[in-house]
């Protein structure tokens, strides 16, 4: 297991540490998460170990990459080394090594770009910092690409808006296409294809969990909120991220969808061959597996026939879903045209308060002391409703109409700001626990501020990454690990039941 | 007139190399497929929008003032002077002068100076902080470096040893009406025009292809309406 290390200390009175540190070098060069079995390689598609003349293939599929993304080739072209990013990334600030500042994290793969594509790398390498592929090169890869949790907070503040994520996305792929995969993301995404979700629950052991959901919430509230799998001919087609039948806090979102679907009288259904929101393949760049996985969620929804398709609190199975579901799997056209394709539990929930359908007691949630999180990839990936910047107006106006006390961490920290959990990006994985106890810290200086305060004692999420990730570093900052939960446990708690349907 | 002649043949040939090179760029760039939908959000969601955030990005980089206010003014300061320098040349390459570059010749005097301070400080960044020395290659400083040399050599034809205005004029519009005249020998006037020839063949293979690369980077020029319009190109339209 990982070795001791120290959780880095937190300030008073201040939302950001500035200056930000003096850079160590090589102060996470060890962080090297678990490679991947040949079998979880070849279940993705991919070769299962390093393949020979792997530096020749691996130049090779840069090349194609390079050819068939306009992000990426006007990315590496064009960083003029300006250093407006060098303090923006939560991996640099809470680990202090250089290599996690994204315009170095991008040199890493840009020293072999302008190497073998570029005329000043090829004739003059040292002036331009190229290097040729090597072990040592592909060691720091492995290190410093699963350094990043695609996060996009230095596409931000870029002059140019050069987002390190995909730069992160693109070594992913080409590491992959050699042979090199990180264990985590490629078994889960195996798991996927096989079962249809990410915790490889199959069906039976999905109808039993719902099943004792139903108990456990008709116990607790005396009503019976049904939690459907495969029905045909609901209206709604609730696809989540998998945590949400099992993790805490996650479960008490999911409860809390279901008693948002009971109250507002609309059917929904889960779906056992697409009961996974998460869509990793973006983690790791592969296109295919990203297609392929959602067309899963087509399937279904065909399938079963249903009108409109929500999907629940996943940060970037949202980006996915906002982003490229249509791109990779629409047109949507079989759906109902009057509600967008896909909507967010939010955007959801939103409408129905709007529209005064739900009746909410926000003394219900007076125990709490309430801020929110804004999940990277739901800020800067994505929107809700009509309006840019939706996504950060709805989920803070849903949170205030179920509860009273509500109140933001500092502007530099959130919305398009927003600073990652730290465990993004397919890097949730004990064996980085390190990486994310450190990355943590910009969020956890931000909510001390509000702690500190205002006596904050819930951070809400609504993303399931997020919501594992703060579980596990809360308490490394001195927090409880309760203080996280499920945006949709708030609203859950609100609802008063019974008092509409 | 020997020297002329070469002068001569090395504006043609590094005239070739930057329209060739930059243009080739440019429909590579173009050429390229965006397959995914990827603005950094919150992003315009219609194209009017788009254009009004690209322009606020190039006139006075917005997203840079966000991030660093000292890199924001030395960088805006050098290109804004930049612009205002390159406007005041126009007057070699036109007959009749634009009234602009007519108006604009007073404050060419200073933008001089101020392009110089505005790279002086980028230059001193480099240097001073940690961060921004780490990652700075030796290119980056032969940058600067170059610019730093135009811009004194510029001066240096200005306030040190003038050239004759006119017949420099006379050179320029010789090479475009392919109509050779002398040109003035000058050291100053020689020495820049050397630097500027080296800047032309550098642009489109260095950071310089920041000027084309900008426009279009995906992340800054997509609108943000991948569920109204259904977006493919490349391998999400096979
Ligand atoms: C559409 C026109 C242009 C735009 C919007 C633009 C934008 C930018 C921005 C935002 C930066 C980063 C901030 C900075 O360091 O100043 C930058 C850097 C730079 N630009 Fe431009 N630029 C343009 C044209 C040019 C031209 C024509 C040149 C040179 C002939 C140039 C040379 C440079 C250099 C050398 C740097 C790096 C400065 C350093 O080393 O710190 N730019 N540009
Ligand atoms: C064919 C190209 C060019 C020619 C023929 C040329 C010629 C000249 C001349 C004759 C002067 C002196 C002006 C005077 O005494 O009033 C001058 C000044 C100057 N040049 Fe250039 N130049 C060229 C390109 C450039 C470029 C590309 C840059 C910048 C990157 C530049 C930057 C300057 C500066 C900063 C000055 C001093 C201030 C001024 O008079 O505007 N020149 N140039
Ligand atoms: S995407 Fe996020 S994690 Fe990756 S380099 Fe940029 S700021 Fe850091
Ligand atoms: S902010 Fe953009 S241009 Fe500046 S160093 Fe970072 S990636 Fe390069």
């Amino acid at each position: 297991m990982a070795a001791k290390f120290d959780t880095p200390e937190l300030f008073e009175n201040i939302a950001v540490i500035d200056p930000p540190p003096k850079y160590e070098e090589g102060a996470m060069a060890h962080s090297r998460p678990f490679v991947a079995k040949p079998a979880h390689n070849e279940g993705i598609g991919y070769p299962g170990e390093l393949v020979d003349n792997w530096e020749e293939k691996a130049v090779t599929r840069l090349g194609e990459l390079v050819d068939g993304s306009r992000a990426l080739r006007t990315f590496l072209d064009s960083c003029v080394k300006c250093g407006a990013c060098t303090d923006k990334c939560h991996y640099f600030l809470g680990t202090k090594d250089p290599k996690n500042m994204p315009v170095a994290r991008q040199d890493l793969l840009r020293s072999i770009y302008r190497r073998y594509y570029t005329f000043a790398g090829k004739h003059f390498p040292k002036l331009v910092g190229a290097r040729d592929m090597d072990k040592s090169v592909l060691d720091e890869w492995y290190s410093y690409f699963h350094q990043c949790s695609q996060c996009r907070r230095c596409s931000v503040f870029c002059p140019y808006g050069i987002d390190t994520a995909e730069i992160s996305m693109a070594a992913r792929e080409i590491m992959d296409s050699v042979g090199l995969g990180q264990k985590y993301c490629n078994e889960i995404l195996a798991k996927v294809h096989v079962v249809g979700n990410n915790l490889g629950l199959p069906e039976p052991a999905l109808a039993d969990t719902l099943e004792g959901l139903e108990e456990d919430v008709e116990e607790d509230t005396g009503v019976a909120i049904r939690f459907p799998l495969d029905v045909k001919g609901a209206d709604v087609l609730l696809i989540t991220p998998s945590a949400d039948f099992f993790a805490e806090p996650h479960i008490d979102g999911l409860i809390g969808y279901a008693k948002v679907f009971h109250q507002a009288g609309i059917s929904w259904t889960l779906s056992s061959y697409a009961s996974e929101a998460a869509n990793f393949s973006m983690f790791i760049g592969s296109g295919d597996n990203l297609k392929k996985v959602a067309m899963r969620i087509r399937d279904a929804a065909i399938d079963l026939g249903v009108k409109r398709i929500i999907v629940g609190e996943c940060g970037h199975a949202w980006r996915v879903a906002y982003s490229f579901w249509n791109t990779l799997a629409g047109p949507f056209d079989f759906l109902d045209p009057k509600y967008p394709a896909p909507q967010h539990i939010v955007e959801f929930t939103y409408d129905l308060i709007q529209r005064g359908a739900l009746n909410l007691d926000k003394e219900a949630n007076d125990h709490r002391r309430i801020t929110f999180h804004d999940s990277c990839n739901v800020a800067r990936a994505s929107r809700m409703g009509d309006m840019p910047g939706g996504q950060f107006i709805l989920p803070r106006e849903v949170i205030k109409a179920a509860a009273n006390n509500f109140f933001d961490m500092a502007p530099e920290t959130i919305h398009e700001n927003t600073f990652c959990c730290g465990g993004g990006g397919g890097l949730l994985t004990d064996d980085l626990m390190e990486l994310r106890v450190k990355g943590a810290m910009p969020r956890m200086q931000a909510l001390k501020q509000v702690v500190d305060d205002h006596d904050v004692n819930t951070l809400v999420a609504i993303c399931a990454i997020c919501k594992t990730q703060f579980a596990k570093t809360l308490p490394y900052y001195n927090n409880p690990m309760s203080m996280i939960t499920s945006l949709h446990h708030v609203v859950g708690d609100a609802i008063q039941l019974g008092t509409k349907e | 007139m020997m020297l002329s002649v070469i002068y001569a043949i090395l504006f043609y040939a590094a005239t070739l190399l930057l329209i060739v090179g930059v243009g080739r760029k440019i429909a590579i760039y173009a050429r390229t497929p965006a397959p995914l939908k990827i603005p950094t959000t919150p992003a315009p969601i219609t194209k009017a929008g788009v254009v009004w955030r690209m322009t606020k990005e190039v006139t006075v980089f917005q997203s840079l003032f966000k991030s660093n206010k000292w890199t924001w003014l030395f960088g805006w300061v050098f290109h804004v002077a930049l612009a205002l320098v390159l406007l005041r040349h126009l007057r070699y390459f036109q007959e009749p002068v634009w009234t602009v570059v007519a108006l604009i010749q007073p404050f060419g005097k200073y933008a001089a100076f101020a392009m110089l301070a505005g790279l002086a400080g980028l230059w001193a960044r480099r240097f001073l902080v940690d961060r921004v020395r780490y990652i700075t290659n030796l290119s980056d400083h032969l940058m600067l470096a170059l610019l730093v040399a135009i811009g004194i050599s510029g001066l240096g034809i200005k306030f040190v040893s003038h050239t004759d205005i006119v017949s420099l004029k006379a050179f320029v519009q010789g090479l475009m009406y392919f109509d050779l005249q002398p040109l003035p020998s000058d050291g100053f006037l020689l020495v820049h025009l050397t630097l500027v020839l080296i800047l032309m063949v550098v642009f489109p293979i260095s950071k310089l292809l920041h000027v084309p690369g900008l426009f279009f980077m995906p992340t800054r020029n997509q609108v943000d309406n991948p569920r109204e319009v259904r977006h493919t190109a490349g391998w999400t339209a096979e």
